[in-house]
């Protein structure tokens, strides 16, 4: 083994702390990264792996810890800052300045923000595009995952690329003639507009993983089904869709976030300021609402809320959601 | 039954099954439904902007074929264009080489063994699912000149998001805030993938951490490496709604997606023009969509 005991990048702490607990002590083969970092597996018999769960309080344990606590705690603070201006009024902060202790903390802003914007509206309106678009767009999608991810045939490879490159495209691409055909359907500025061009635009990632999802249910399902002369909308229905549970969880929790959070579509698809979901219709709170950084903060903070939350309760089938994209 | 028809799925290839007609005709539809929709929404259009791109319409009175003449313009007399790709360039840049390095270096860091790990993940996750409109809203609250948390706190008089010069940095800081949590996801799938014998192995063979990572670890990610490059990318030609609640994509924020819009929804509609930049941008992405589509349907092919 190599005796180099300290280097200049071992000087990290950070690094050396929390090098795998196998090595204790720091060796190390010549450095860099095309070096021969690799030696042979057999001079190294005396580190068991047993050791690797049981690194009791080192050093660098304590200042990874540090670390990421001053990380997360400038992660929160963007938001934090946004729920604690909210709470103060007005008055106080435009006489004290916004760094500077409370005398009055209330919820009088959220009550101001809630009216004066009329956000119940505006949620109300993200409710009807997202509920119905999350629903149709799961529904389309794990038709056609289905056909793709269980028969084969000539255009199954083409048939996926096809839906999964056209999530990938900027929503700017295709806007233009979209809006034109949104006019001459008569769509336009309609929420069933809007709805519709969120399904097609989900469609893509939302047929990815659940074919690949599919795609590693055992084949065994459907030839019983066949023996038992199940056709196959019946074996989709009854006996691949129940399977498939999991995966829709997590894709209806995503998608519900990411059609909450769209602002594009609505804000070019409906004229109509009265019709947009909340998140598109922050483009208009912002200047004629919302006056102060106070209020600003407060409905910022509900507008917010709906997916922290449903982070919050639903934290595995958001991950899950988004890993299954991407790990085949 | 013979499986020949050609518009339903035809014979499979691995078993030889037979399907009813009934069955062939449920089959298409199941597929054929939702492709229309995506095909008469998403790819329609796209081809549609190919298409537009080319002549000199104005939505109202008779299109016009122009040929190049729109690219032509957009290159040498349309003031906004070349700003507007260069920031489009940063805007890559900035999430490619910083966010996502960060993001990555945090699911490193996550993946280990460490106490509280899934509170870090929660964190550094939470701006992920905020809308990026809605991040544009919250950092006003820190960038706001005589409001905001950073010149009061600092008593600093920066103009962070009116002053051209600087502000694209400054929204630039808050779209890495959401990016950073989005990429650490993706790694921390990606490493919990790669199996423990090789890091162990590594750590064994003498390999400091840094090494083992880069030559070892990092290597089996190359999945997950191409996904993280394409949502970088993706995000970046896509990057839209945090300059436009910010101040509409002007003085120093303009991007290639606000010059689009701006040109159809503006009162003078040059949808041929707004169309051959809608163009540009489709080009670009789709390098690395068919990069992506490759290296991901790479092993489906062969079998």
């Amino acid at each position: 083994m190599s005796a180099a005991t300290t280097t200049p990048d071992e000087s990290h702490p950070d690094r050396t702390g929390t090098s795998s607990a196998t090595v204790v002590t720091q060796e190390e083969p010549p450095r860099g990264r095309h070096g021969t970092g690799r030696r042979s597996s057999t001079s190294a018999p005396s580190a068991a792996p047993g050791r690797k769960n049981k690194a009791p309080l080192r050093p660098g344990r304590v200042i990874l810890h540090v670390g990421l606590i001053v990380w997360a705690v400038l992660w929160l603070a963007p938001l934090a800052w946004a729920v604690y201006t909210s709470l103060r009024p007005y008055s106080e902060t435009a006489e004290k300045g916004y760094v500077s202790l409370p005398d009055t903390l209330n919820f009088n802003n959220y009550v101001t923000a809630w009216t004066q914007a009329d956000l119940p509206h505006y949620f109300l309106n993200s409710l009807y595009i997202a509920v119905p678009a999350v629903i149709i767009v799961l529904f389309m999608s794990s038709m056609a995952a289905f056909v793709l991810a269980r028969f084969s045939f000539k255009l199954n490879l083409f048939m996926l690329m096809f839906f999964t490159a056209a999530n990938l495209l900027p929503q700017q691409v295709i806007i233009t003639p979209l809006y034109r055909m949104f006019l001459s359907l008569d769509i336009y500025n309609t929420q069933f507009g809007v709805v519709l061009i969120n399904v097609a635009f989900q469609m893509g990632f939302c047929v990815f993983v659940l074919s690949n999802f599919m795609k590693a249910l055992p084949d065994e399902l459907g030839e019983a089904a066949q023996v038992d002369g199940a056709g196959v909308w019946r074996q989709f229905y009854q006996i691949v869709l129940p399977l498939t549970r999991p995966a829709l969880a997590a894709l209806a929790t995503l998608e519900f976030a990411w059609i909450y959070n769209d602002f594009f579509w609505a804000l070019v698809l409906l004229r109509d300021g009265d019709a947009m979901p909340v998140t598109s219709a922050l483009n208009n709170l912002k200047g004629a609402f919302f006056t102060d950084n106070n209020l600003v903060a407060a409905g910022a903070v509900m507008i917010a809320l709906p997916t922290v939350i449903l982070f919050m309760i639903l934290q595995k089938h958001f991950v899950a959601g988004l890993t299954l994209g991407s790990s085949k | 039954m013979t499986t020949t028809t050609q518009s339903a799925p035809a014979a499979p290839p691995r078993k030889v099954r037979r399907y009813s007609s009934t069955d062939r005709v449920v089959l298409t539809l199941m597929l054929g439904a939702p492709a229309l929709v995506v095909l008469a929404f998403i790819w329609g259009p796209a081809l549609g902007s190919v298409f537009l791109s080319f002549t000199r319409w104005n939505g109202v009175t008779a299109m016009e074929p122009v040929g190049f003449q729109n690219y032509q313009q957009l290159a040498t007399i349309y003031p906004p264009f070349w700003p507007a790709m260069w920031h489009n360039v940063i805007w890559l840049l900035v999430l490619a080489l910083v966010a996502t390095p960060l993001g990555l270096f945090l699911a490193v860091l996550l993946d280990k063994n460490i106490k509280g790990t899934r509170v870090y993940q929660s964190i550094f996750y939470l701006p992920v699912v905020l809308s990026l409109a809605l991040v544009g809203f919250i950092w006003t609250l820190l960038y706001s000149q005589d409001q905001g948390l950073i010149n009061q706190l600092t008593g600093a008089n920066v103009n962070w998001l009116g002053n051209s010069d600087i502000n694209l940095w400054a929204v630039l800081v808050a779209a890495s805030w959401r990016h950073v949590g989005y990429i650490m996801i993706l790694y921390l799938a990606g490493l919990k993938g790669v199996d423990v014998s090789i890091k162990e192995a590594a750590a064994i063979d003498g390999a400091n951490q840094r090494q083992a990572f880069f030559q070892v670890v990092f290597p089996t990610l190359k999945p997950i490496n191409v996904i993280v490059l394409v949502v970088t990318v993706i995000e970046g030609l896509r990057a839209f709604d945090i300059v436009y609640i910010i101040n509409k994509g002007t003085n120093g924020l303009e991007l290639l997606s606000v010059l689009i819009t701006n040109n159809i929804i503006g009162e003078a509609s040059r949808i041929g023009f707004g169309s051959a930049i809608a163009v540009v941008l489709l080009v670009i992405s789709l390098v690395f969509i068919i990069t992506y589509l490759v290296q991901t349907f790479k092993k489906e092919g062969a079998r």
